[in-house]
């Protein structure tokens, strides 16, 4: 699978998600707390919402329409009205790039 | 359009599918990320405070009413607890179900269950109609949170302001989700997996109204539903008057919540029992920014938004005429004038159902 130059480290504040589109697919990519990045579909399973506009909270992100919750480490759907989980794409960090394996 | 049919399986829900209404985008003003996310910042201060004056001020009107009952001198104290047990709950139950009111979760989900209880709606049910609700709000047969439906029906949005008919429809709905799980309407908006809670919910409601009867069958006397049960009718006048103003006599089947969504000035007293969501416009537009941040959300976007109604009076002024003239003319609504500095209204944002919106309709 291809590893795709997404965004810089600085483009994404931490506890914060910015949207990626690539390739007809729309991503969000998040910087987390510690520090880590991670990567996820970009649309609410729910009702294929835009997540870049939600908020992130510790390792969660809410939806921006509905206040569903995903854990966007792992996809796992963490509060309703969002029950089926988020996929989620492997990120690596190189220098100051953040590159996405995209599937 | 005319004839409207709000059923949730009939032809006006069809058609908003077919024609892409419940598929397009919603209009959003545009507000810069970081104030976005300051606003969307979570707290549990403003609402365990406020939980504690809500709760607090209940015990003490309840203990009051209890003492003094049955005199007379007990009704003013029976009609302060009946708004914050009857109207109160139900910006609660709103609040808490969005998870925006507390930072932390559990505090959400024990007011949303408390409030559910209060406010006799089925906590796992509504959770999901009002899901609905705001992604396709006020879309004929998709939204099933539709107050003021078409043509109004006037007797009964008055009946409503002591809570008659939502008692008279919760009853038989209570039973029927203790017995035997959602109804066909509410399987089309709530997950299968969540079912046995929605019965499970409603057991639990029907024991504690149970246990409520009972208690005033072996007292021979109304007091204890007077304390658990009842105040949802004689203090429900509340809630109905702020919720028929969110909505009423505005556009329906559009995806500018600017058309179909009403802010309002209110009173102090109004706006705790409300929980702010007078800012009405902003909340549709926004959801995930909780209560107390509303005000401070209405600051950065009132320029795109029509002037709000500056009282309940001036609101229900505009809306009351309004809702008589959908009596006879289905197709009516008020459109409200932006100002200068707003994007303007894009008409064709709002034809995605053929017949829909005529320019005529709206004044």
């Amino acid at each position: 699978m291809p590893w795709i130059d997404a965004c810089s480290t600085d483009d994404i504040d931490e506890e914060d998600l910015i949207r990626w589109d690539h390739a007809g697919q729309t991503f969000a990519i998040y910087h987390s707390p510690d520090g880590a990045f991670f990567a996820t579909a970009g649309l609410c399973t729910h009702e294929n919402v835009h997540l870049c506009d939600g908020l992130v909270m510790g390792n969660l992100i809410e939806c921006p329409k509905h206040n569903g919750q995903f854990d966007y480490r792992t996809g796992e759907a963490m509060r309703a009205p969002v029950c089926v989980n988020l996929r989620t794409f492997p990120v690596k960090v190189e220098g100051d790039r953040v590159f996405v394996e995209v599937a | 359009m005319g004839k409207r049919d709000y059923s949730l399986f009939g032809p006006d829900a069809k058609r908003a599918v077919d024609s892409g209404l419940t598929a397009a985008e919603w209009y959003h003003t545009e507000v810069p990320r970081k104030v976005m996310k300051d606003l969307m910042a979570r707290s549990d201060a403003p609402a365990i405070r406020d939980t504690i004056i809500l709760y607090g001020s209940m015990i003490l009107f309840a203990g009051i009413g209890i003492a003094l009952w049955p005199s007379l001198w007990s009704a003013p104290f029976w009609l302060a607890y009946g708004v914050l047990y009857g109207s109160a709950s139900d910006s609660r139950w709103h609040e808490c179900g969005h998870g925006t009111a507390f930072k932390t979760p559990w505090m959400n989900n024990v007011v949303y269950q408390i409030a559910s209880f209060m406010i006799m709606r089925n906590a796992a049910t509504w959770r999901w109609s009002h899901a609905r609700h705001h992604s396709e709000t006020y879309f004929v047969g998709r939204d099933p949170e539709i107050a003021v439906m078409r043509p109004p029906e006037v007797a009964k949005l008055i009946l409503n302001f002591f809570g008659i008919l939502d008692v008279i429809a919760f009853v038989p709905r209570l039973l029927r989700n203790a017995i035997s799980g959602p109804t066909p309407e509410e399987r089309t908006y709530v997950p299968q997996s969540e079912w046995d809670k929605v019965q499970h919910v409603a057991f639990v409601h029907v024991s504690i109204y149970a246990a409520t009867i009972a208690l005033a069958v072996w007292l021979g006397s109304i007091l204890p539903l007077m304390v658990i049960g009842l105040p949802r009718m004689y203090g429900a006048w509340h809630h109905v008057m702020t919720g028929l103003l969110q909505h009423g006599g505005l556009a329906d089947n559009v995806i500018d919540h600017r058309l179909n969504s009403r802010t309002v000035y209110m009173n102090p007293v109004s706006r705790f029992i409300y929980w702010n969501m007078n800012y009405h416009v902003e909340h549709h537009m926004f959801p995930m920014v909780p209560y107390h941040a509303l005000p401070r959300l209405h600051e950065v976007i009132k320029a795109d938004l029509p002037p709000p109604n500056r009282s309940i009076a001036e609101a229900f002024r505009e809306m009351w005429p309004a809702i008589k003239r959908q009596v006879m003319n289905e197709d009516y609504f008020v459109r409200r004038d932006l100002p200068p500095t707003a994007k303007p209204y894009r008409e064709d944002f709002h034809r995605y159902v053929p017949g829909m919106m005529p320019p005529a309709a709206a004044e």
